[in-house]
């Protein structure tokens, strides 16, 4: 168990350094640093002054390596558009970021997998034909128009939910949280549904063509011929069988709804992260974008991590070694 | 007259497909007394396993199942209701399936399975319904049962998982076992243990079983009557002896004619010892082939930090030390079970993989390692491969998979000269020409080893390497695809090697024989020295093991 | 089974007719009527400059006073406006013909760069393993883990870094093609580096190796046309992401150049004025993006269906 999980470590921290890499390139060659930083009426020599304080001579691997350096301690760099540390600005709009992933992906993984469920054992119900259609128009329907068009019905029609922002929110020193107030809650529906959907549909036409796969395995003949109810072949043979595929894609479909929150973030003007990314590329703020990346980087290989542990426990195969000889 | 423990009248199963409807059983009727084994035995499509499947009521749409009736000691079990069947399956009719590989539930382990299966039959508690598991485990022959029963299915072998399906099969005390392929994908050895123990288990519980298989030699082994089945009817009913020896029906005696008993002898040699000759495989000639002390190595360690730094490896010799020759115009038949290196010879003799060690000579010029090896290995090598269905390019015309040879071999570029020989080659394989315009999947399993077998042809080589040429193929068919291998090597002069699991169709076929084991060749020899006389104990266990239709009582 | 299939017609478009996929067709609704509506739009985007009421590009025909016309009534200029008229007096119709496309455009050329790039290191990770097939994969498998939009945003951004502000105008489409297209060619490789690894191991690209084919000659002349069928699926279902790709892009307004608005960029103006109840100003182009989308990823779900023997 402790060498599957220092393996898998050591694979997670490869990703990131090439990922690191990439950030790297991106800060230091997309854009001039200097230029952003000096006025516009700063000299040559000036400029090269300040080159030669920022190490930008330095040799490349020295710059790199002191990129590294900074990022492990969270220092990104100053924002060329703000002017404020990355990381404080990363922080600060983490916690709506987070609320708002948290919440959707709790939605679509419940949704997602009783859906799937439901329309892989009852295959040729009206039910099942009703929501495999709604699921094909929900990965249709771009999320940007989702969020415009529950903007148009409950804020602007039925004015029952706001069309924008976080509500009021709670300040609890290292985080703050929009759960807490009546006016958090109500803002948070509607980003919530639209940032769902997408991955709601995904999760649940993956479960559904995993389980009418496994479904048709030679276990689930014999289970039948074995007299055992439907109950325990549908829930217990076949929905066990079901998930550990399902575990990882869905893993890292959730793993992506932080880094998908971004247009869900435009359309609600939510204060998060994804905006913050958005507004940066549109006037090519580096440090913020190239921060940006290392930080979905580091929430996706968490949840890699997470799904390859949850995987070793549900698989026997992974855990237990096979019979010492074939046959 | 005893009344019959299954009673089946007028069963049919139709298929609805697009073109119409497929009768894939018409109409059939046959009784299982109980206690006795009845065998039913048939080629592929003969509708034997559908059979097994409709009494359980376990086929799917677009099938359907229609019977006048069937009656399990006198009860209507047909068109029962899903509920009331689950009631019947696994209760009173078990169920073997042919792979114990996908039989089991991999996320159970085989304790969970067998306590599910026996609680929901049987009114026991988990701990009574544990120690009946481990009973059966016990009885089924698991060594250890009361620790293996905590095992998941993959840490058995595939032996030791088909007597788990057994078991589970007889929880919970059923009055019949419809056991379809039970070991269709177990080695011969295995397989006759497994055969052993279904036997035994069901005389001490005097459970009857329906055993479907289409190896006659399993039926003769186990069965006290028989039904033959074809095209989905029953064209002989009869005790085994009965029909084994005395056959009616033309499809039966076609049948029976067409498998090769490991009890007969080398028709070559027969027929050489007839005419007061010394047989051709003890002659002295130059070798074509010879292959000596080859070895290839696997590595499965398990990740790329053991294969560096030495901890941890595994390294496999999956073909140790092996030498043979092959003499020009002879058949040299390789035999062994799953896992005995018999096609890793194969691929390294033909190019495909390289040898750790050991050399393969071609008239004298080593195959890997001498300058402009290649181009000779290419022009005097073919191979034939097991499945006619991978072994054709399904997206070419038949056509341009026979040319293929040629036109890579730079033979010809004439198209029309290449359109002859074609049609020439299809004519040798007896298909007809207009054969060439059309795609493999509008030929069967049979015809398609045939053009497999002419596009070996087309590069006029001297030696063919036959890697189970008919194992995926139905007797009487492998009956024919052989007549014509040997009639072509006849009229082409050939050389093969002959590789099989079937130790039938070697004596048949081969002049010499080699047997590998785990990778190591125990024994090597003209064909009836090593099938009267076996020299090592592997030959003579994988002898006796065999399932013969000569073993008939 | 043999004696049915005797009774096939012959002739090639007998054949097709008959074939099992032409039969899906025509037996499934959907298939029909997601091919009607996609052909449809795709023919009203490509004949656009001929077939649209007014060049809504030219400054000269435009009348501010026009501007907010309602669908279906005359201007004050006394234009009529099938789908109304946005702020700037431009006819809805006209701005959705020539808006699908660029969307069209974007999202084909996209398509078809990832589906080069993706087939290509498909192929070549699934024949040839071992480190190429690792580090192709490696690169696939994190790549696959984040949205396709953020990956086009980050190229985007990135290509606008790299390209002087006068030359970015210019370059717009192309960047976005690249930065669609590199998004998407993940699904394309290990799709066909599966089927490659399938079809490796039977045996006819061994009798073609024995023969001493060349590994390229057995690519593309082997194993190639035995995968051209998920391909087709992922592409047709890809060609619907990266419309809604674009779009999302030019909404997010970073896509397409103001001077070539797409049905994004025309959404997002749309959307200015959905408060203020001009709402078909945002209707008509997301009634459309949302049809083109459905109609191209029904025909791709369907062609799964069709092309999935299992499912026959």
């Amino acid at each position: 168990m402790l060498a599957f999980i220092l393996k898998r470590l050591g694979q997670s921290i490869l990703v990131m350094l090439a990922v690191a890499f990439i950030s790297f390139m991106m800060f230091r060659y997309v854009g001039d640093p200097v230029a952003s930083m000096v006025s516009q009426e700063a000299t040559i020599a000036d400029q090269e002054l300040l080159r030669d304080r920022l190490g930008l001579n330095d040799p490349f691997y020295e710059q790199f390596f002191r990129f590294l350096g900074n990022a492990v301690q969270g220092q990104f760099g100053i924002s060329y558009r703000l002017q404020t540390p990355v990381a404080d600005l990363i922080l600060s709009r983490l916690p709506a970021t987070i609320e708002l992933a948290f919440t959707s992906s709790a939605i679509a993984l419940i949704l997602g997998i009783v859906l799937g469920v439901f329309t892989a054992l009852n295959p040729k119900n009206w039910a099942s034909a009703a929501i495999m259609a709604f699921s094909l128009v929900g990965v249709s329907l771009p999320t940007f128009l989702i969020g415009i068009g529950l903007i148009y019905i409950f804020a602007v029609e039925l004015q029952w939910l706001p069309s924008f922002g976080r509500g009021q929110v709670v300040n609890l020193g290292f985080w703050t949280t929009g759960f807490l107030t009546e006016s958090g809650i109500r803002s948070i529906i509607l980003p919530a549904i639209t940032l769902s959907l997408f991955q709601m549909t995904l999760i649940m036409r993956l479960v559904r063509a995993e389980m009418l796969e496994v479904l048709r395995q030679d276990y689930i003949k014999f289970a039948r011929a074995r007299g055992l109810s439907k109950r325990a072949i549908n829930f217990g043979h076949a929905l066990k069988n079901t998930l550990v595929p399902v575990i990882t894609i869905t893993g890292l479909q959730l793993g992506s709804v932080i880094a998908f929150a971004i247009i869900t973030e435009t359309v609600f003007q939510w204060p998060g992260v994804g905006s913050l990314f958005i507004n940066s590329v549109a006037v090519v703020d580096v440090p913020v974008m190239s921060a940006y990346l290392m930080f979905i980087a580091f929430v996706f290989v968490v949840i890699n991590l997470i799904v390859d542990i949850l995987y070793y426990i549900v698989d026997p195969r992974l855990r237990i070694g096979g019979p010492a000889r074939g046959n | 007259m005893t009344q019959p423990l299954l009673s089946v009248r007028d069963l049919s199963v139709v298929f609805h497909l697009r073109r119409g409807d497929f009768t894939a059983v018409n109409s059939i009727s046959f009784d299982i007394m109980p206690g006795e084994v009845l065998g039913v035995v048939g080629e592929s499509g003969a509708g034997k396993s559908m059979t097994g499947t409709a009494i359980m009521g376990l086929v799917d749409r677009p099938g359907e199942v229609t019977a006048r009736e069937i009656l399990l000691k006198g009860e209507r079990i047909d068109g029962l209701g899903e509920e009331a069947m689950r009631k019947i399956r696994g209760k009173r009719i078990g169920m073997v399936f042919q792979d114990p590989l996908t039989s089991l539930n991999p996320l159970y382990t085989v304790g969970e399975q067998l306590i599910e299966t026996i609680r929901r039959h049987l009114p026991l508690s988990a701990a009574q319904a544990r120690q009946r598991a481990i009973d059966l485990l016990a009885d089924a022959g698991i060594p250890k049962p009361e620790e293996r029963i905590d095992s998941y299915p993959h840490q058995f072998s595939g032996g030791m998982r088909q007597r788990v399906v057994i078991s589970l099969a007889l929880a919970a005390e059923p009055e019949l076992v419809i056991a379809d392929e039970p070991t269709s994908a177990l080695d011969v050895s295995v397989q006759a243990q497994i055969i052993k123990v279904l036997k035994r288990l069901c005389a001490e519980r005097g459970v009857a079983v329906m055993l479907i298989t289409h190896d006659m030699g399993v039926i003769a082994e186990a069965a006290d009557r028989m039904i033959v089945m074809n095209k989905g009817e029953i064209v002989e009913t009869g005790s085994v002896a009965d029909i084994i020896l005395r056959p009616k029906e033309p499809y039966t005696i076609k049948l029976i004619e067409a498998i090769p008993s490991i009890k007969a002898q080398n028709p070559r040699f027969a027929a050489a010892t007839a005419r007061g000759e010394g047989f051709a495989a003890d002659n002295i000639d130059t070798p074509l082939v010879s292959v000596e002390n080859l070895v290839r190595e696997f590595d499965l360690s398990p990740s790329m930090l053991a294969r560096i730094t030495g901890r941890n490896r595994k390294i496999v010799k999956a073909v140790n030390d092996v030498s043979f020759v092959i003499r020009k115009g002879q058949t040299y038949g390789l035999v062994g079970e799953s896992g005995s290196g018999k096609s890793t010879c194969a691929r390294m003799m033909v190019g495909l993989l390289e040898p750790t060690s050991g050399t393969v000579r071609l008239e004298g010029t080593d195959i890997w390692r001498d300058r402009n090896a290649s181009a000779k290995r290419r022009s005097k090598i073919q191979m034939i491969f097991q499945d006619p269905y991978a072994s054709l390019n399904p997206r070419w015309r038949v056509g341009a998979i026979i040319a293929e040879p040629m036109r890579a071999l730079g033979i010809s570029h004439n198209a029309t000269e290449i359109g002859d020989r074609v049609a020439d080659l299809l004519e040798k394989v007896r298909l007809d020409p207009a054969a060439m315009r059309k795609y493999p999947h509008e030929f069967s399993g049979g015809q398609r080893q045939r053009i497999a077998i002419a596009r070996a042809l087309s590069s006029q080589p001297e030696f063919i390497i036959c890697d189970e040429p008919t194992s995926a193929l139905d007797v009487s068919v492998q009956a024919q695809v052989l007549e014509l291998m040997s009639q072509l090597q006849e009229e082409f002069g050939l050389t093969y090697l002959l590789i099989s699991h079937n130790l039938a169709v070697i004596r048949q076929m081969a002049d010499a024989v080699g047997v590998l084991h785990n990778g190591v060749l125990v024994e090597d020899g003209p064909v009836e020295d090593i099938f009267g006389a076996p020299q090592a104990d592997y030959t003579r266990m994988l002898l006796d093991a065999v399932p013969d239709i000569a073993k008939v009582a | 089974m043999s004696e049915l299939s005797a009774q096939a017609p012959r002739g090639p478009i007998g054949k097709i007719i008959d074939s099992d996929i032409f039969y899906s067709y025509r037996t499934s609704p959907v298939a029909i009527v997601a091919s009607i509506v996609a052909v449809v739009l795709i023919l009203a985007a490509v004949l656009a400059p001929w077939i649209a009421p007014y060049d809504p590009f030219n400054p000269r025909t435009l009348n501010l006073m026009d501007g907010f016309t309602k669908p279906m009534s005359e201007s004050f200029s006394g234009n009529y406006f099938l789908m109304g008229a946005d702020h700037q007096g431009r006819d809805v119709f006209s701005t959705i013909l020539h808006g699908s496309r660029v969307s069209l455009f974007v999202g084909l050329s996209a398509t078809l760069f990832s589906m080069t790039l993706g087939v290509g290191l498909g192929l070549v990770a699934g024949y040839r393993g071992g480190l190429a097939d690792a580090v192709i994969m490696r690169v696939a498998d994190v790549q696959l883990s984040f949205p396709a939009i953020l990956i086009a945003l980050l190229i985007f951004g990135v290509a606008r870094g790299l390209i002087p502000p006068s030359q970015q105008e210019n370059t717009a489409l192309i960047v976005l093609v690249l930065a669609i297209g590199l998004a998407n060619w993940a699904q394309f490789a290990r799709t066909v580096r599966g089927a490659t690894m399938v079809e490796r191991q039977k045996d006819y690209v061994s009798a073609a190796r024995i023969m001493g084919v060349n590994p390229f000659f057995i690519l593309i002349r082997h194993i190639l046309p035995n995968v051209v069928g998920p391909v087709l699926v992922i592409a047709t279902i890809g060609l619907a992401l990266a419309i809604i790709e674009e779009a999302t892009l030019s909404y997010l307004g970073v896509g397409v150049p103001p001077t070539q608005p797409s049905l994004g960029t025309l959404i997002r103006i749309g959307q200015q004025f959905l408060f203020s109840g001009e709402w078909w100003i945002l209707f008509f182009p997301g009634i459309t993006l949302i049809l083109l989308a459905l109609s191209v990823n029904l025909l791709g779900d369907w062609l799964r269906d069709a092309l999935n023997p299992r499912l026959r």
